[in-house]
């Protein structure tokens, strides 16, 4: 899907879904409400969005009537437990479009995700002069992972480049896709300059070299609809914080094959089918990948942060976040001295800039003074920044409770920056 | 603008952070030391010549915010001609000053000194700002030592 051509007219008349009204969205998000957010701009769910009270029910739901371990008790509050554990995992294959719920692995976030493929799958299918291609565009969560697995095995790790406006250079990454490359691993949308990355495209040019092909959707899935069948990669993963779920669950998706062909990558209980000293076995998926005891009341809130998303329609989500990008774009770019990093045509809500004469750190500090909450620094994404020659940048991103009297603190805020240091 | 704010950016420190002092190599520097903000991706390297126990001269290079090069800019002017004991002195000095506690009370140190660092002491209503102006501190001490690298991160 593109969530940036024609979204104005979807916000007036959605097809199907109901009709996107921020201002009663805002009110299922109680922090919005507190004397530390009211009446100031939160832009920062690109580092972790806030909760819906949909969300904090069925976290508090689970504990206070639903809870017991999973995958144990004869009894009946384990069984529902159990029931409820697997339900969250159907909405999570139902979300991504995977095509068997056993193909889900829940894990801690994305970073968990990608350090689990590069462990499992990368340590037995990735070899000595083998590459792995990442894009410039990448967090270090799906850098350092594979510079480990690289180390260990004596693979390379190389970088597709971008051009000035942040978009991935195809003609390059043709050129560096081999029968070497055994893995290309790129974001879904870059967290620093917000790119959308043409992940289908790159899927099916890696895919033509035999390469397999995991994609960070930690800022994708929060943004646009995922069809990880239409997307055809093998592995997905992204974190259900930034989706408005708890912290400390995410969730992995693999084609089936290969998590079957993996080994098994943390050993413990629940991952196993017999367990003596002479021979172990292990469980079939999903819970394979899932040793000890999981985290059974994130899992239950993600189940209702997708649930929530997905009857506000992502589409309408996506209308609405890239609205207010637009308009921050717009009025930022009019403001002599500040510099917009990230200029792709099609993008995730993130507005990446820098004010002359002023470091990232001090706008963050003078931001905060102005009521608005920004990320200031390099984002987790260092090679990205240094690709650009800049030590970091200000951050302000979107979420589907942000609104245009967000945009207006922004702006004034950058204006108090040039105040200051102008 | 908030009082806090104006405390914060003073004009000293504007002026230090845009225009920062020894930002150089001084001939013949006998003690090298990095220091970094993983965090914020602060960059200093503090350079001293050392005679004896006196630093005899002192420089930096790096980058960082408004708040981190005015501090080391100030540190390096006040540093010149200072013992090393009177240098490690201001620190614990600074250091109380800028988290707001009392560790180094009956510390002996130049007042006039002192008085020139106080223009950071709005830095104490921001705990997520010390660091800025501590790195090049803990730099120049992990240069005295012979130390060559220091990381706010192991505070």
């Amino acid at each position: 899907m593109n969530p940036v051509t024609g979204l104005a007219q979807k916000m007036t008349k959605p097809e199907g879904g109901p009709v996107f009204d921020v201002e009663t969205v805002r009110k299922d998000f109680p922090i919005l409400a507190t004397p530390v957010v009211h009446g100031r701009a939160f832009l920062d769910s690109a580092a972790s969005a806030q909760k819906p009270v949909q969300v904090i029910d069925a976290v508090r739901r689970c504990y206070e009537a639903e809870y017991a371990n999973i995958h144990r008790g004869v009894y009946e509050l384990s069984a529902l437990a159990t029931r409820n554990f697997e339900h969250a995992r159907d909405k999570v294959q139902a979300f991504l479009n995977a095509r068997e719920s056993k193909e889900i692995i829940f894990v801690r976030g994305g970073t968990e995700g990608v350090n689990l493929v590069a462990s499992a799958y990368g340590d037995k299918f990735i070899g000595e002069g083998d590459e792995i291609l990442l894009t410039y565009l990448e967090h270090h969560s799906n850098i350092v992972p594979w510079q480990l697995l690289a180390e260990r095995v004596g693979a390379k790790v190389r970088p597709i480049p971008i051009d000035d406006n942040g978009v991935l250079i195809l003609e390059e990454y043709e050129k560096m896709l081999s029968p070497r490359t055994k893995m290309v691993a790129m974001t879904h949308a870059s967290n620093a300059l917000g790119t959308i990355v043409p992940v289908k495209q790159m899927t099916q040019m890696a895919h033509a070299q035999g390469a397999v092909v995991l994609i960070d959707g930690c800022q994708g899935a929060p943004h646009m609809k995922v069809d990880v069948q239409d997307l055809d990669c093998d592995f997905y993963v992204f974190s259900g914080h930034k989706v408005y779920g708890p912290s400390g669950i995410g969730a992995l998706y693999g084609r089936r094959e290969l998590l079957e062909a993996m080994p098994p990558w943390q050993g413990g209980g629940d991952m196993i089918e017999s367990v003596s000293f002479e021979k172990t076995t292990f469980a079939p998926l999903p819970n394979k990948f899932e040793a000890g005891t999981p985290h059974i009341s994130g899992a239950a809130g993600l189940a209702a942060a997708i649930d929530y998303v997905t009857k506000l329609g992502l589409d309408n989500v996506a209308a609405h976040e890239v609205s207010l990008l637009r308009e921050a774009t717009l009025r930022l770019e009019q403001i002599p001295g500040v510099r917009i990093f990230g200029r792709a045509e099609e993008k995730a809500p993130v507005l990446s800039f820098l004010i002359d004469g002023a470091h990232p750190h001090d706008v963050g500090t003078i931001f905060d003074h102005s009521g608005v909450a920004v990320r200031a620094g390099h984002h987790c994404a260092q090679p990205v920044m240094e690709r650009f020659g800049i030590p970091g940048t200000v951050r302000a991103s979107f979420a589907l409770y942000n609104t245009r009297a967000d945009v207006d603190l922004l702006v004034e805020a950058v204006d108090k920056v040039k105040e200051i240091f102008g | 603008m908030s009082s806090e704010l104006r405390d914060l950016y003073q004009e000293v420190i504007l002026d230090h952070g845009r225009s920062p002092r020894n930002m150089r190599v001084p001939e013949g520097a006998n003690h090298h030391a990095d220091g970094h903000n993983p965090l914020c991706g602060d960059q200093v390297t503090v350079h001293l010549k050392l005679d004896g126990d006196i630093v005899a001269d002192v420089g930096f290079e790096g980058h960082g915010c408004a708040i981190s090069m005015a501090s080391t800019s100030l540190m390096t002017e006040i540093l010149k001609g200072k013992t090393v004991d009177e240098a490690h002195a201001l620190f614990r000095r600074f250091h109380d000053l800028v988290t707001g506690s009392h560790d180094s009370e009956g510390e002996e140190v130049n007042e006039e000194d002192f008085e020139r660092l106080m223009v950071l002491s709005g830095v104490a209503e921001y705990p997520m700002r010390v660091k800025c102006a501590t790195l090049c501190w803990h730099t120049m001490e992990a240069a005295v030592k012979g130390e060559e690298a220091v990381s706010t991160e192991n505070e």
